[in-house]
């Protein structure tokens, strides 16, 4: 009585155990931060939200695959993608030579410069002569922190977490600039009641080979097929208008760049 | 030299090529990871002394049942031992800033404003909480003996506290204070939190700069292992030398 109940509680965990696998099939796991306003963000009831997140939903309804959107705190996204935690990074992820020696990419999906923000009228220039002993904020593990060490060598950098807590930082007067995706930073920040009295500092950053070439969907480097189909999708979205329906939704500008 | 030279150069070939870590890159920001130990030492060594001085004071009226002050002081503990650090911490760091009183107060500038400072107050405080309670229960764990013997020699009740009482419940907290210090360390990851650049904030650049975690958070783990064993050994002596009479000890038979 007993072995025949064991057997068929083994069975039974077999049969759940190969249908959640089958349901993997169908499902593209995601990736996603929920920190980055208007990229992705979370609303007070849990959801996630942005337009990260509408051009993860898209790219699922195309491949027609379920949706499993996965949060992640951002400097353990490459590690979470290689330990198989999710198929795909969509979270603004820049393409650059140094994250390609880990992972792979699909072509951008957008391109925006980055850009210092400080008080208006700091007293300093956004030169590196200008930020000279000054303590600059950046987010961990982003283009920004590796552009910061590189122009800015004789600033004070700071590192967070979350783009959020830089700009908690800097209204707190603890920052003297922060640098960070421009794009992110009118909407996230300078253009709502917490950005006022500050403003951009200096010119877009010039500098490929920290930021980039845009961000792309990143993918582990043996799974050349998801880049491909991913690729083939964000040209799709592009062409066929769905791609300005987002971008307008969230921003005046167009931010697929050149 | 030329063989040491092209012994150096095997390494990096090494650890360029069949290495699962990248050993180079490690011993390029050794001193970074130096400098990262020296700041988790300093902050973790000051929380103890300033909370240790705390805790002295605090478990007596503790102890003594204090009329007005064993009411807040047991409060205080029960707030700091019932809460995780990693909250405190953002309370302090995070949530103080929030307020415009607080960011124009004079203490602003010179103090809450800086993370270290954050840290070390948060710190001391904690480690205050969770000794003055294991203090107390030494305090009052003396032994009746002892206390009559004081009194019998005629000693103020200063003199017993200061000759007999503490020197006693020192020696019994000791190996309950080796953990809290162990703690203390471990926990004093929290910094990298609020931006500092302790042992695992090191270990966390070198993961945002290189995206290699396991080389950054290995690093790191050895120094908060070598770390711990130092402090081990040093409780072990001090065990040894103040709490020898109480040790199990060998003893010939003679017969």
């Amino acid at each position: 009585m007993k072995i025949k109940f064991m057997i068929t509680a083994i069975a039974g965990a077999f049969a759940l155990f190969s249908m959640t696998a089958s349901a993997d099939g169908h499902a593209l796991r995601v990736g996603v931060e929920g920190a980055y306003p208007p990229f992705s963000w979370k609303e007070s009831d849990g959801s996630l939200k942005g337009f990260d997140i509408d051009m993860a939903m898209e790219v699922c309804k195309r491949l027609d695959k379920k949706c499993v959107l996965i949060e992640q705190e951002w400097d353990g996204m490459i590690p979470a993608l290689l330990a198989k935690k999710f198929d795909t990074i969509i979270a603004s992820m820049s393409i650059t030579e140094e994250r390609k020696k880990k992972v792979d990419f699909t072509i951008k999906y957008y391109n925006t410069p980055a850009k210092l923000v400080a008080k208006t009228d700091p007293g300093f220039d956004g030169t590196a002569s200008g930020l000279n002993g000054k303590r600059l904020g950046v987010q961990r593990a982003t283009t920004h922190q590796c552009s910061a060490e590189k122009l800015y060598p004789g600033a004070e950098i700071v590192l967070y977490a979350t783009q959020e807590e830089v700009w908690q930082d800097l209204v707190a007067g603890r920052l003297d600039a922060q640098l960070s995706d421009s794009l992110q930073a009118y909407e996230g920040f300078l253009s709502l009641d917490a950005g006022k009295g500050y403003d951009f500092l200096g010119e877009n950053l010039d500098d490929i080979e920290c930021q980039g070439v845009g961000a792309g969907f990143t993918v582990r480097k043996q799974d050349s097929a998801l880049r491909d189909q991913l690729s083939q999708v964000i040209l799709d979205i592009r062409a066929d208008g769905t791609y300005k329906a987002l971008n307008d939704k969230y921003f005046a500008v167009d931010i697929y760049g050149n | 030299m030329t063989t040491e030279q092209t012994f150096f150069e095997y390494l990096v070939h090494v650890s360029e090529n069949h290495s699962p870590l990248d050993f180079m890159l490690i011993a390029d920001h050794l001193d970074k990871f130096f400098f990262g130990a020296l700041l988790t030492l300093e902050i973790t060594a000051l929380a103890l002394v300033i909370g240790g001085a705390m805790a002295v004071p605090l478990a007596i009226a503790r102890a003594y049942r204090h009329r007005w002050l064993n009411g807040p002081i047991w409060a205080f503990t029960y707030v700091f031992r019932g809460t995780p650090l990693l909250v405190q911490i953002y309370l302090v760091y995070y949530g103080l800033a929030q307020f415009d009183f607080v960011r124009e107060s004079f203490l602003w500038d010179p103090v809450l404003s800086s993370p270290w400072w954050c840290a070390l107050i948060t710190f001391s405080l904690n480690t205050a909480a969770y000794t003055t309670e294991f203090l107390r229960g030494a305090i009052e764990n003396t032994a009746r003996g002892e206390i009559e013997a004081a009194k019998a020699c005629g000693m103020s009740k200063i003199q017993m506290m200061r000759r007999v009482i503490l020197p006693g419940a020192f020696r019994r907290a000791l190996p309950a204070y080796s953990n809290e210090v162990i703690f203390m360390l471990h926990s004093s990851v929290v910094l990298s939190t609020i931006t500092l650049q302790d042992i695992l904030g090191v270990g966390r650049w070198l993961n945002g700069r290189y995206y290699l975690a396991y080389e950054g958070f290995i690093t790191a783990m050895v120094f908060y292992m070598i770390l711990v064993f130092l402090i081990s050994q040093g409780f072990k002596f001090w065990e040894k030398k103040w709490l020898g009479h109480l040790m199990p000890r060998a003893v010939e038979s003679t017969k």
